[in-house]
């Protein structure tokens, strides 16, 4: 390979997974971290450690200045992001480029344009995947902003053409809606983002959330299938599958086909998430958005392909050709990862950052629990609350479920809340285990079983 | 007279102000009621208001807009 140091620009758990792959990839590793990430498990297990700042983000793991330093001080001639932080931000990646390092993850402008959501949207539809209904592009004449919402028909989302994760979306239910909330809209994204560019998309009502990961060298692709996480709280998902727990094959192929397309139409290089909404009453399924990094649900699709997507995305974003044909990418069973979380469910999710007083992580066939705890270790409040994941594979879906009770169960973490309690009542629900369910299930579903979510069943 | 403290409810990153672009919540010389916010604690990424106590007049921050802090860590005097 032509890159022998990486540094990590990132903490918690994925910075554990990235250290991992560069070693299994004969690569010494440099973590950076803040001040309170000091004894942190990435620190200890990585090659060398270099302080970047104080606790808070701003100061630190969104520090590019520090970080470049870092990197020139150890030596380190390569720099993954992991995902969060400085992950998708175009100027970070062309500034590490620009000091003449190995950038693990596409190319500035290929994160500009698809962090641009009208561009992206623009590009899917070039590539033929379709999209939600709503403007061609950017929308700043209220006539043409009327007659699009009266075309695809109410209600419909205002979005910020800058935005994202869920920030700066606006819902009118008709023309004086639409009217008084478009100034609002373009004032808000303005100020949030930097610019007031808007355009329109048709509310999908029931949708489920399905995304597939691609794999590209700068010049080919590949799909290594989808995830479905359709079981999301306040936008953010909880519980993730690989394969999708209702697509059917006809579909599953459509769909792959198409993040193919487009991955190969921008001249993708690294690894990539298309995500979509599916329609299962219609059949339809739509673009939504690209995430131009890897993701913290990626194990389901290793466990459901047995590749090894963070050494991949490493290898080609050093300048090697992508390893595999599409053909020698199958799909072998059935995968579930849930996010155990410091946060309480029976109080309302709150964050619970403490000190690990001790530690069971669950094993056996099949079982995989990616984390950066150890008995002792002092959770920070000033991240997010992410502990770790816990990743089952079995031969299908149903079985999978019953894996990951049985993980759950062996599952241990003292001192602290965690969500465990939330994923062994979701294991047992019978919707979840039809697999029907959508993006606005689990919210209802949680004020329905606010009673249920305190009590942890440990006992065999 | 003993120094009244408003003490910080849970460890995190503390704010004086409701969001950048606004104004502190209160100033040194402020006078503070019982539920007064006079700052916001992030924990793992959420808003959580620091409400006061105790009565008083603001006489001194202890803890800095934007400072890393502990849980039951001084954040205010009150006079």
């Amino acid at each position: 390979m032509a890159i022998t140091k990486l540094l990590v620009a990132n903490r918690g758990e994925i910075a554990v997974r990235i250290i991992r792959a560069a070693r299994e990839l004969g690569l010494k590793t440099v973590q950076v971290h803040s001040s309170a990430d000091a004894e942190s498990l990435a620190v200890r297990m990585a090659d060398e450690a270099v302080l970047i700042g104080p606790p808070m983000a701003s100061k630190s793991y969104l520090n590019i200045a520090n970080i470049l330093k870092a990197a020139a001080d150890t030596g380190a001639d390569a720099v993954h992001p992991g995902y969060g932080f400085l992950a998708e931000n175009a100027d970070f990646a062309d500034a590490v480029q620009a000091a003449s390092l190995c950038w693990i993850g596409p190319k500035g402008d290929a994160i500009r344009q698809m962090g641009d959501k009208v561009a992206a949207r623009m590009a899917a539809q070039a590539a033929g995947v379709p999209v939600v209904p709503g403007s061609d592009g950017r929308i700043d004449d209220p006539d043409l902003a009327r007659s699009v919402a009266q075309e695809i028909g109410f209600p419909v989302m205002i979005k910020a053409a800058a935005g994202g994760g869920g920030r700066g979306i606006r819902i009118a239910h008709d023309i004086e809606e639409l009217d008084r909330l478009l100034p609002q809209a373009s004032a808000e994204a303005k100020s949030a983002f930097g610019d007031g560019g808007l355009y329109l998309e048709k509310v999908i009502e029931r949708a489920r959330h399905i995304e597939v990961q691609i794999l590209g060298d700068g010049t080919r692709a590949i799909h290594l299938f989808e995830r479905e996480c359709s079981l999301q709280r306040r936008r953010q998902k909880v519980w993730e599958e690989a394969p999708s727990a209702l697509l059917p094959q006809a579909m599953r192929e459509k769909l792959c086909a198409s993040a193919v397309a487009l991955a190969e139409a921008v001249g993708y290089r690294g690894a990539g998430t298309l995500e979509y909404l599916y329609d299962d009453t219609t059949g339809h399924f739509y673009f939504i958005e690209m995430n131009t990094r890897i993701q913290v649900e990626h194990p389901v699709t290793e466990m459901i392909t047995g590749i090894d997507l963070v050494r991949a995305m490493i290898r080609v974003c050093a300048g090697e050709a992508l390893p595999f044909r599409q053909q020698d990418i199958r799909l072998s069973g059935h995968s579930i990862e849930v996010r155990i979380c410091a946060e309480d469910p029976a109080k309302n999710f709150q964050p619970g950052p403490g000190t690990v007083t001790d530690l069971i992580v669950p094993g056996g066939g099949g079982v995989r629990f990616d984390t950066m705890l150890y008995p002792g270790y002092q959770v920070p409040p000033f991240y997010d609350s992410l502990l770790g994941k816990l990743i089952v594979w079995d031969e299908n879906r149903a079985a999978a479920i019953t894996r990951m009770a049985r993980a759950l169960q062996e599952l241990q973490v003292g001192g602290l809340p965690t969500t465990k309690p939330l994923h062994q009542l979701l294991a047992r629900d019978p919707d979840v285990q039809a697999g029907n369910f959508h993006t606005r299930w689990l919210e209802p579903w949680l004020e329905q079983n606010a009673h249920r979510l305190g009590t942890q069943e440990n006992d065999a | 007279m003993m120094t009244k403290q408003i003490l910080s409810p849970l460890p995190g990153t503390f704010y004086r102000r409701p969001s950048p672009d606004q104004p502190n919540f209160k100033e040194v010389g402020d006078t503070v009621a019982v539920g007064d916010v006079i700052g916001l604690i992030e924990v793992m990424k959420s808003f959580n208001e620091v409400q006061a106590d105790q009565a008083g007049t603001l006489t001194a921050f202890v803890a800095d807009d934007e400072e890393p802090v502990m849980a039951g860590q001084p954040l205010a005097e009150l006079g």
